[in-house]
């Protein structure tokens, strides 16, 4: 069964664990019936917030929970109360649901890097076992920081169950839609003044892979995903060849709301601090107990997620000067 | 058909003329910059401009730690050097003593109420031992916008045990400067001083990842802005752990911040072995403190040497 499969990353895990044969049934489960093509997906409509995904559980004999199911955009689930709502007491319920389910022998959650949240304190990188330093009380890394709690809990009460918990970079690939996507394909990108952030991304492809890594084996435990190497910000948008707006950090909030507004991207006040002073985690761990190599590199992802979209405006000039300077040479 | 060369030449020489503005003509700018710079300097424009070229498209390898050696090798450490060899005049002692692969830990003194000399310790490191060294800032420097982002860029990461053993691990070459604020900002009365080593923080991950330490002695860094004041008060304000009063600043505004031009040297002494003691002395805190004692008295010894050499302050 896997959950938030009406979103892009939930309905590409659950076709590809649905492609695989030696997997039986997979069930989609969502609120809103999904717009992309499903295939062998059997879709269920119901809502995690509510216990009658219990009654799911037990009646298709469900033995194994993807929980892909955590919003990161307030904008998407309308508005922040309703992100909160879906994502910690969603996860709430489904965990409820799975821990009175005697049939339930695994879950994998996709959870996210956010929950070391970001700061001028920070290591270099993350390792699992580290808490972050900065604290953070808004949005996804709240959340996030929230989901693994009660999935801490749940592992605690039914230690038979194999839990693992897939912390991952953000996603970047031409697919992808997401809060960081929207941002680098804004046709002028706005940075905090004075800071360059470290960057990792992890390729849609991987991120799907790996889930269903997580799936087939029986892995346990918690582990940073991402892609080899960083980017800093500045040099990701010198790729895309896209024009920098520098703002001072007392007005990136501001900065934000417009840019909200505008319906360009949907930023909140976490994704400013990681914007500003970056993440990266250490992803020993993803190789030697997880077992799993991703395909792309961070820079790799990006330059797949780059030529997805149009050349920036930095480059058209430039090409267009050499260009000049060509026919003026003769 | 001409022969090859004579055909270049006849070129070069009617292009400005007949085609177009001579600004934009390649083989004129060709020429002016060989005139200019000569054969050598042409081809060092022609780095620049690669350079340049690999800046504006991001291709460059930045490292996890946020290290930008292409940045660091073609401008950082090219605006320090004439500040360290021209006006400073550093002359440097010891270098065989840095190990020339493997991780290795520099422990020196801070002073100077701006950090110039972990700056000109790094330039030293790279421009003797041809080794880029890693050095360890405190969380301010993070927080400060430019400077953060320059001192990752220049290779610097947080003064933190997870930061130093990582890079320690991956055989780099790691400098601290255990004393941090105290050293750096501790009166003009107090030069020479060394103050307490932090907690021996350094000692442990020296020790966790059986790495040799260096001591490293900077006699000259203390006279370059000296120290004669602090205004708690509006430091406090500002969250920042002193604002300095030296002889020229803030009395002569910008201008006091150009530093004194003192005489430095520098000397790297016998690197002290960590790999030999038992496992797990790098929780014996005893251990711990009485290495840190070695490390600072070694530091302090030879700090009386060298100023007991140096002639005056300035020469």
């Amino acid at each position: 069964m896997v959950t938030g499969v009406s979103r892009d990353a939930g309905a590409r895990c659950a076709r590809r664990l649905a492609d695989d044969p030696s997997i039986g049934t997979v069930l989609g489960i969502d609120v809103v019936p999904p717009r992309a093509e499903l295939g062998r997906v059997r879709f269920v409509r119901a809502d995690i917030r509510n216990p009658v995904i219990a009654k799911v559980i037990a009646a298709e004999g469900v033995d194994t929970v993807v929980h892909t199911g955590v919003v990161a955009t307030p904008g998407s689930a309308g508005g922040r109360s309703s992100m909160k709502e879906i994502n910690v007491i969603g996860t709430m319920q489904l965990l409820a649901a799975c821990q009175k389910a005697p049939g339930v022998a695994k879950l994998v959650v996709k959870s996210s890097t956010t929950v070391y949240g970001a700061g001028p304190r920070d290591p270099a990188m993350f390792t699992e076992e580290m808490a972050p330093r900065a604290i953070h009380q808004t949005g996804l890394s709240k959340d996030a920081v929230e989901v693994e709690g009660y999935v801490r809990g749940f592992a605690r009460r039914r230690p038979d169950v194999c839990v693992s918990t897939l912390r991952m970079a953000n996603w970047i690939g031409p697919k992808t839609n997401s809060p960081i996507t929207r941002y680098f394909a804004m046709p002028v990108v706005p940075t905090v003044f004075g800071y360059d952030a470290r960057l990792q991304f992890l390729h849609e492809d991987d991120g799907v892979a790996a889930i269903h890594h997580a799936t087939v084996n029986d892995l346990p435990g918690t582990f940073n995903l991402a892609g080899d190497g960083i980017l800093s910000l500045s040099q990701a948008i010198r790729r895309l060849g896209r024009p920098t707006l520098r703002v001072p950090s007392f007005t990136a909030a501001s900065t934000a709301a417009v840019v909200r507004r505008a319906r360009l991207a949907d930023f909140s006040p976490d994704q400013i601090t990681f914007l500003t002073y970056g993440r990266a985690v250490d992803t020993t761990r993803m190789r030697t107990e997880f077992g799993f190599e991703p395909e792309y590199t961070t820079a790799a992802a990006f330059d797949d997620f780059r030529n997805s979209l149009g050349p920036g405006a930095v480059t058209k000039a430039s090409s267009l000067l050499a260009a000049g300077l060509g026919a003026l040479r003769g | 058909m001409p022969a090859e060369p004579v055909g270049v030449v006849e070129d070069v020489e009617d292009a400005p003329v007949t085609e177009a503005p001579p600004g934009l003509d390649f083989a004129g700018l060709e020429r002016v910059v060989r005139e200019l710079f000569g054969e050598d300097g042409e081809r060092r424009v022609a780095e620049w401009l690669a350079f340049l070229r690999r800046r504006l498209s991001g291709n460059y390898e930045v490292d996890e730690f946020g290290y930008d050696a292409d940045l660091t090798d073609q401008v950082l450490l090219p605006v320090l050097r004439p500040l360290a060899e021209k006006w400073f005049r550093v002359e440097v002692r010891g270098v065989e003593n840095i190990p020339s692969d493997g991780g290795a830990l520099i422990v020196a003194n801070h002073s100077g109420t701006m950090p110039l000399d972990g700056l000109v310790t790094q330039l030293i490191v790279a421009d003797h031992a041809h080794r880029p060294l890693r050095t360890l800032a405190a969380d301010l420097v993070f927080q400060t916008p430019f400077v953060g982002e320059l001192a990752r860029k220049g290779g610097a990461t947080l003064a933190s045990n997870d930061d130093a053993e990582r890079l320690l691990g991956r055989g780099d070459l790691v400098g601290v400067w255990p004393e941090g604020f105290k050293g750096i900002g501790k009166p003009f009365s107090e030069r020479y001083k060394l103050q307490r080593f932090g907690r021996g923080g350094f000692v442990s991950a020296a020790m966790r990842t059986g790495v040799p330490i260096v001591p490293c002695s900077i006699v000259g860094a203390e006279e370059i802005y000296p120290l004669v004041g602090n205004i708690a008060s509006l430091a406090r304000l500002l969250g920042v752990p002193y604002i300095p009063i030296t002889p020229f600043f803030p009395l002569l505004g910008p201008l006091g911040l150009i530093p004194l031009p003192s005489k430095w040297l520098i000397e790297f002494g016998e690197p002290i072995r960590t790999d030999d003691f038992a496992d797990g002395a790098a929780d014996d805190p005893m251990l711990v403190f009485n290495v840190t004692d070695q490390v600072r008295e070694t530091i302090q010894q030879t700090l009386y040497a060298l100023l007991m050499q140096r002639r005056s302050v300035f020469f």
